[in-house]
């Protein structure tokens, strides 16, 4: 089965690769990356007094969310979205956990349900006031593949463009030696069905075995800024997205399965 | 492409009230609740809680020990139950490991081991030994202990959008199957007990202290409770119940509160009727979320009552199983089939004094009639509504 989609809006935020300007010159080679680092993205979509205790997560997601649609000129609440992230709010399991441990009793209940893994979809969702569907995923070192494949899937079965946002944190505390993952790393699509799009630009996608289709290394000069983040498995993606010139792609999907990715 | 009817070729489920269809629907006929007081952990709050026995002496055959926590060995329990292992083997080489995907839903996966973890660090702040297996700490040790227990190596995916996760797994997986990525699927849910719900849901002052009674006037709030469900996804089979239907929707209102009006779990509603081209008056049996939380059941009633005729029989089953969190999805499917299977509607247990917004829909007592298509209800924190369409075999 070939699974075609447009692609109708990206971006990109990394602490130095802040928006997906910067990261498409980095990944061409066309400019060095900022030496600063960028502060945390503010989640403007959020009430003034909610914007500074949102947890990373939700900063960084909502962030990408908003400038990938912006960037496809669809309107957010009409796009169904998928989120997917490997290991969800590290640092808040941390809080989690070290809170249980010693004062149980003193668990904060808004850090307890911002520890839901569709925390940053619910966000989202109340921000933009979308009641299209959302859903929210994790599949270890496949989580960006399998999240791509469920958002391209779902353009084509339900005929619409979805959102596909993918995230992960800087993990803390003693969890941070097990589910490992430094910086702030968040990335987004806008997929439409190929045939209800005015973009040329667009994915052909088929599964393979990993045999056939080895799963592509990153490339670029952007690679060693997020290579510890447990969301680095998408650079190749988009340094493919970077370039102008149609390229292809294997996104590891299991251990036998990979994703065969075309870009025209 | 329209989403098509798919075969449930085998499906199973463990919970408070016991092992399997047969021991859950002897409880549900016997009206024999899985509740007890809490015992979970060495502090435990005034609640009750449906707690699966004997996980903590059972683990994980010494070839999965990798993935061993109190969340894979109820997973593993589950598995192991109604033959489901077999069934799912002879899919595996029947269609090939490749082709058959597991999507898993669960709300909290195997945090109870990294809770652990963190009760026994070492002496400089790392974890202990036995527990330096990152698999076990982050949310998707489900789906990959599943996908490996089954020697399964295609698509596995685990969905964790709170109390929906495993009523959305059958949707995700529907469309893996229509667009050709699968031939079948492996579907389900797990959640265990751990020190984030019972002191989460606690902090925000929705457990009851008493066993939980949905729909009634005096309930309290909700009990916590694990269980462990799978079912078997297929398009071709020459017997099985059918999934005819799904509806997705979330509400766009508050993280940890439904809509006042459901406005999201009525598109979801619709999305799911549509989709198995049925109305209301349709519909013999919904297994209602109905967690015994003031709002839910609230918001659930008024919607019941607004939308189906007097003839549509709805019940919570929470009573029995308490709420399983991210496997409530899959364990009210399994009623749900069971139901349509034995002709055998549970009521609610606990009930006495309907809540005022309740209509005559929503049963007390169980109801031995003739049943054909059964809905089940799934409303998670952060607005994710799921609602599932059931066939009987036919």
């Amino acid at each position: 089965m070939t699974l075609r989609v447009a692609i109708e809006g990206v971006s990109f935020w990394a602490s130095r690769l802040p928006g997906w300007d910067v990261a498409r010159a980095v990944m061409r080679g066309e400019q060095a990356p900022p030496e600063t680092p960028s502060a945390r993205p503010s989640p403007t979509l959020l009430a003034p007094t909610e914007r500074r205790r949102a947890p990373d997560t939700v900063a960084v997601a909502l962030e990408v969310a908003a400038r990938a649609c912006e960037a496809s000129g669809r309107k957010p609440s009409d796009l169904p979205s998928v989120f997917a992230s490997t290991h969800g709010d590290v640092a808040i399991s941390d809080y989690m956990c070290s809170t249980l441990a010693t004062t149980p009793t003193l668990i904060s209940p808004i850090k307890f349900h911002n520890s839901v893994h569709n925390a940053a979809a619910g966000y989202w969702s109340i921000g933009t006031g979308s009641l299209a569907p959302y859903t929210a995923i994790s599949a270890y070192e496949y989580t960006f593949g399998e999240g791509l494949l469920e958002a391209a899937t779902q353009a084509v079965c339900e005929q619409r463009p979805v959102l596909y946002v993918a995230f992960d944190i800087e993990s803390k505390g003693a969890l941070s030696t097990m589910a490992r993952s430094r910086g702030l790393l968040g990335a987004a699509v806008v997929l439409a069905p190929a045939n209800q799009s005015q973009q040329q630009r667009g994915l052909i996608l088929t599964t393979e075995s990993v045999a056939e289709c080895h799963p592509t290394p990153a490339r670029s000069a952007a690679a060693s800024l997020v290579a510890e983040n447990a969301l680095a498995p998408c650079l190749p993606f988009f340094e493919v997205l970077a370039s102008s010139s149609p390229r292809t792609l294997c996104l590891a999907l299991s251990r036998q399965m990979a994703l065969n990715v075309q870009v025209n | 492409m329209q989403s098509r009817p798919l075969r449930i070729t085998a499906y199973t489920l463990c919970s408070a009230v016991g092992d399997g269809r047969a021991a859950t629907l002897a409880a549900l006929r016997e009206r024999r609740s899985g509740l007890s007081a809490n015992d979970f952990g060495p502090s435990p709050i005034a609640t009750w809680i449906g707690r699966v026995a004997g996980l903590e002496a059972q683990p994980l055959p010494a070839e999965f020990a990798h993935w061993d926590c109190r969340n894979n060995r109820l997973a593993w329990r589950g598995l192991a139950t109604d033959g489901f292992i077999e069934a799912a083997r002879e899919a595996r080489d029947r269609y090939g490991a490749n082709r058959v995907a597991v999507v898993m839903g669960t709300s909290t996966s195997s945090i109870g081991a990294s809770e652990e973890a963190y009760t026994r660090l070492d002496p400089d702040g790392q974890y202990p030994a036995d527990l330096r297996r990152p698999i076990v700490h982050t949310p998707h040790s489900l789906g990959d202990f599943v996908q490996h227990a089954l020697g399964l190596t295609g698509l596995s995916v685990t969905v964790a959008t709170a109390c929906s996760s495993s009523g959305k797994v059958f949707a995700q997986a529907e469309r893996l199957i229509r667009t050709g990525l699968a031939d079948a699927a492996i579907v389900g849910g797990v959640d265990s007990l751990c020190g984030s719900v019972l002191f989460g849901f606690n902090s925000l002052e929705l457990v009851s202290p008493e066993p939980c009674r949905p729909f009634d006037v005096e309930r309290r709030g909700i009990n916590l409770g694990e269980a462990a469900g799978f079912a078997l996804l297929e398009k071709q089979a020459p017997s099985g119940a059918w999934l005819l239907g799904y509806g997705e929707s979330n509400d766009a209102h508050h993280m940890s509160t439904p809509h006042p009006e459901g406005l999201g779990a009525r598109l979801a509603l619709n999305d799911a009727l549509k989709r198995a081209e049925l109305r209301p008056e349709d519909i013999d049996y919904i297994n209602l979320h109905g967690t015994a939380s003031q709002k839910n059941d609230e918001v659930e009633a008024k919607l019941v009552a607004d939308l189906f005729p007097t003839t549509t029989c709805a019940s919570s089953t929470k009573g029995w199983t308490g709420h399983t969190l991210g496997a409530a999805g899959i364990v009210e499917a399994a009623i749900s089939l069971l139901a349509l299977e034995q002709q055998l509607l549970p009521g609610t247990l606990n009930l006495r004094a309907p809540d005022p917004a309740c209509g005559p829909q929503i049963q007390r007592d169980n109801v031995q009639r003739e049943a054909r298509h059964a809905l089940s209800f799934s409303f998670g924190f952060g607005g994710s509504n799921c609602v599932l369409v059931f066939g009987r075999d036919r």
